[in-house]
């Protein structure tokens, strides 16, 4: 998810679509994946593609939790908050989080390291509790190897393999 | 050739499995030797991950369990050159028709996988995901072959005749839902697996995506054929990035292989096959409202009838299928309705996995015969709880589900014995619950959940679970945060209208989401009344989990004033003279716990 090149513009991102609602979810995930995020503009040029209002597509992007309408962090922080996670404990990791990125959920950071947001299941619930950090998988998370973890990003100010 | 086998699920990933397969990489370059590396998907016992098979040079494959990159170069030098098998971490070895190597334990005897049944499940951590080769040498497309030899009404009859119900959680007849949608006369006809795997503490449909991804597309083209319809479709959530890729690759060979967007077999069947990712909405689950997103639209569903078999996406005839009825499919197509029917109940036929997680020693993927008990499946295959505690309850089929408490341990698992205790089968989730457990925090979470995940359609879910949820929210509050006595009072008048609520919510609800909502709660009263007392009365939370009704407090006697607290207490709460007994503010402290945890002289206690 880290931007490394140019982005496309957004008529070549979505131009592979036919012109048909059907596929609006598909190109705003498309669109999101290639700039992070939807923004005013983005949602402006899909509706003059599809021919369809911005308020349908907006109300369609504020739908799902996929979409995101602000600019993330280049490390973004997603804590799963699945039953198997909350019964582990994911609520203190989640705390935790917060006080050591001084963020809030939803936020990014001031110099736009970090965002940090929650996701409803990874999935992943028999190494709880777990989170996904740029699309990758973390396990069996305490409070020490999430302190760990968020300094070595931080130093690094990217995540590493 | 060597060949070596590596558990590359999404848990395997992120345990460290591709670190373990570049060490073994590693170790074959700089011994200039040829091995031959599959990575396969999750075989369920997520506690070992990574693990590693190794082939020997007899042709058996023992299994390896947390394999970390420093001893995978270890294991392969005992395995493949000193011929020594017996190392620590070894699971046992694969039963594979030949005579068994001697000393070494067989893998679907070890107490994990004794009481288990591996039907859907058989390939997953078997065989590599991508190759169709593979698949096929385990009988792959042999049931598509068999069902193209037969009329659409035969294969519908060996669905029916399986009794293999819908896994997603309703459990309605896959064959009478075939059955329906075939007797609708329309040009095109949709076949969609609901593969939106929302229910948190469910990872059934991920892990067989991810280990055996034909069996799934093959169930959908067989499901295909039986109704008529040339349009498949997976609608995948988008948190399974490992389950789209493999789809994909999927899709594309078997087009390569001719076997879709060209005529298959005598009857000239013509399918063809397209993932879409969902976006993230648990509402999705529900069929109606999966059609909705589909079509591009908010994903929200509308009252049935018109079921989807009559008029489903783009108003045309649909069926929607559940990944591991889709998988159960293409087994039971080559195997016949015995193989399937032989297993289970008299009304719940063949296996059904689990997702068992929580406070659980063996967490993992169990797939079970029907008609096993509750017990067998906590105690003898996860290993009990964790820590020498207690077992509370375990809760089942998601926010949609209940709880079900020490006492109904012994009760079978199927669809009608779980509805007598008030919860349902659901997709599969089974999240284990100790005595450090609040079942009061448990139903907060499921109402927190349902309330985010409400499409807002309908005015009792939307409104309804608002106001369970802030009734719940009182329960755990503490009397501080009370503004005057009004607002005392008034939560208890909110509390006695609770189960009323929930009632109300269950029975006037439009779709399946909104009419189990309230059940995490209604089941948690129904066995654990005393702790809700417990919050409501005394104002305390026995689990201690309840962060609104704790009190932090700091032993005077105990305490040698040593400063470590009030430095790291994130709110200043701690307050205290060096070497001397410090205090802690309430109206100040946050209940993190930071001081509870630091404290090295057990000053700190929590009530």
């Amino acid at each position: 998810m880290e931007m490394t090149q140019q982005a496309r513009p957004i008529e070549e991102v979505v131009a592979k679509y036919p012109k048909s609602r059907e596929h609006l979810i598909s190109i705003l995930q498309e669109v999101q994946a290639e700039y992070g995020y939807l923004s005013k503009e983005s949602i402006n040029r899909i509706s003059d593609y599809l021919g369809l209002p911005s308020s349908k597509i907006f109300g369609v992007a504020t739908f799902y939790n996929q979409f995101k309408l602000s600019a993330p962090g280049r490390i973004q922080v997603a804590i799963c908050r699945g039953t198997a996670c909350h019964v582990k404990g994911s609520l203190n990791l989640l705390d935790n989080c917060r006080q050591l990125l001084g963020i809030e959920v939803g936020q990014t950071s001031k110099d736009g390291l970090f965002s940090l947001e929650t996701v409803a299941c990874l999935g992943c619930c028999s190494i709880a509790p777990a989170m996904m950090v740029n699309g990758r998988f973390f396990g069996r998370l305490d409070k020490k190897m999430l302190e760990e973890l968020i300094e070595k990003w931080r130093a690094a100010g990217r995540v590493e393999e | 050739m060597s060949k070596v086998f590596i558990g590359m699920g999404t848990c395997g990933l992120a345990t460290g499995a591709g670190q373990v397969k570049t060490a073994v990489e590693k170790w074959a370059a700089a011994r200039a030797v040829k091995v031959e590396i599959t990575a396969t998907g999750c075989i369920g016992y997520c506690k070992a991950e990574p693990i590693m098979d190794v082939v020997t040079e007899s042709g058996h494959r023992v299994s390896y369990s947390n394999v970390t990159p420093e001893v995978a170069g270890f294991i392969l030098d005992e395995v493949l050159v000193r011929k020594n098998y017996s190392l620590d971490g070894l699971l046992g070895q694969f039963r594979n028709g030949k005579s068994p190597l001697p000393g070494i334990p067989l893998l679907d005897e070890h107490p994990y996988f004794k009481k288990q049944v591996k039907y859907v499940l058989r390939n997953c951590g078997v065989i590599d995901p991508e190759s169709i080769v593979d698949y096929r040498t385990h009988g792959g497309f042999q049931g598509f072959e068999k069902a193209l030899g037969m009329t659409r009404e035969q294969v519908i009859q060996e669905i029916t005749r399986s009794g293999l119900r819908g896994r997603g959680g309703s459990g309605f007849l896959a064959g009478k839902k075939w059955e329906l949608a075939l007797a609708s006369k329309n040009e095109k006809k949709y076949v969609i697996c609901n593969a939106d795997e929302g229910d948190p503490g469910a990872f059934m449909d991920r892990s067989i995506l991810e280990g055996d991804t034909y069996a799934v597309l093959e169930g959908m083209m067989i499901a295909g054929y039986a109704i008529g319809a040339n349009e498949g479709i997976i609608y995948c959530r988008a948190e399974y990035p490992l389950a789209i890729g493999r789809i994909r690759k999927a899709i594309n060979v078997l087009k390569a292989e001719g076997l879709l967007e060209k005529p298959v077999g005598a009857s000239g069947f013509q399918f063809m096959l397209r993932i879409k990712m969902g976006a993230g909405a648990f509402v999705c689950g529900e069929e109606t409202a999966l059609m909705a997103s589909v079509e591009g639209r908010r994903g929200m569903p509308r009252p049935r009838p018109p079921f989807p078999s009559v008029e489903g996406l783009f108003q045309k005839p649909t069926i929607v299928n559940n990944v591991e009825t889709m998988a159960n499919v293409s087994h039971i197509m080559r195997e016949g309705a015995e193989s399937f029917s032989c297993m289970g109940t008299q009304n719940s036929k063949g296996t059904k996995v689990f997702a068992l997680t929580g406070k659980i020693t063996n967490p993992g993927l169990v797939e079970v015969p029907m008609g096993i008990t509750l017990r067998e499946i906590v105690f003898d295959i996860g290993g009990g709880i964790p820590g020498g505690k207690a077992f509370k309850a375990v809760q089942i089929g998601g926010p949609s589900g209940g709880c079900i408490p020490a006492e109904h341990l012994d009760i079978q698992i199927d669809y009608e014995s779980l509805k007598s205790v008030g919860t349902i089968m659901g997709s599969g989730g089974l999240v284990v619950m100790d005595e450090d457990t609040c079942m009061v925090d448990m139903a907060r979470y499921f109402l927190a959940f349902i309330t985010s995940e409400s499409c807002g359609k309908c005015i009792p879910c939307r409104e309804g679970t608002q106001r369970l949820f802030e009734i719940l929210d009182s329960i755990v509050s503490p009397y501080s945060r009370m503004a005057d006595e009004t607002e005392n009072l008034l939560r208890f008048n909110r509390v006695l209208n609770m189960e009323g609520l929930a009632q109300v919510i269950k029975d006037t609800s439009l779709c399946g989401l909104g009419q189990s909502a309230p059940n995490p709660v209604l089941s948690t009263l129904r066995f654990f009344r005393e702790e809700y007392e417990a919050h409501i009365y005394d104002r305390k939370c026995p689990a201690h989990q309840c962060k609104g009704l704790l009190t932090y407090s700091i032993d005077t006697n105990a305490c040698t004033g040593c400063t470590l607290c009030a430095k790291k207490c994130p709110t200043a709460a701690i307050v205290g003279e060096k070497k001397k007994a410090h205090y802690i503010v309430d109206e100040k402290c946050i209940r993190c716990g930071t001081c509870l945890d630091i404290c090295r002289f057990t000053a700190v206690t929590v009530n």
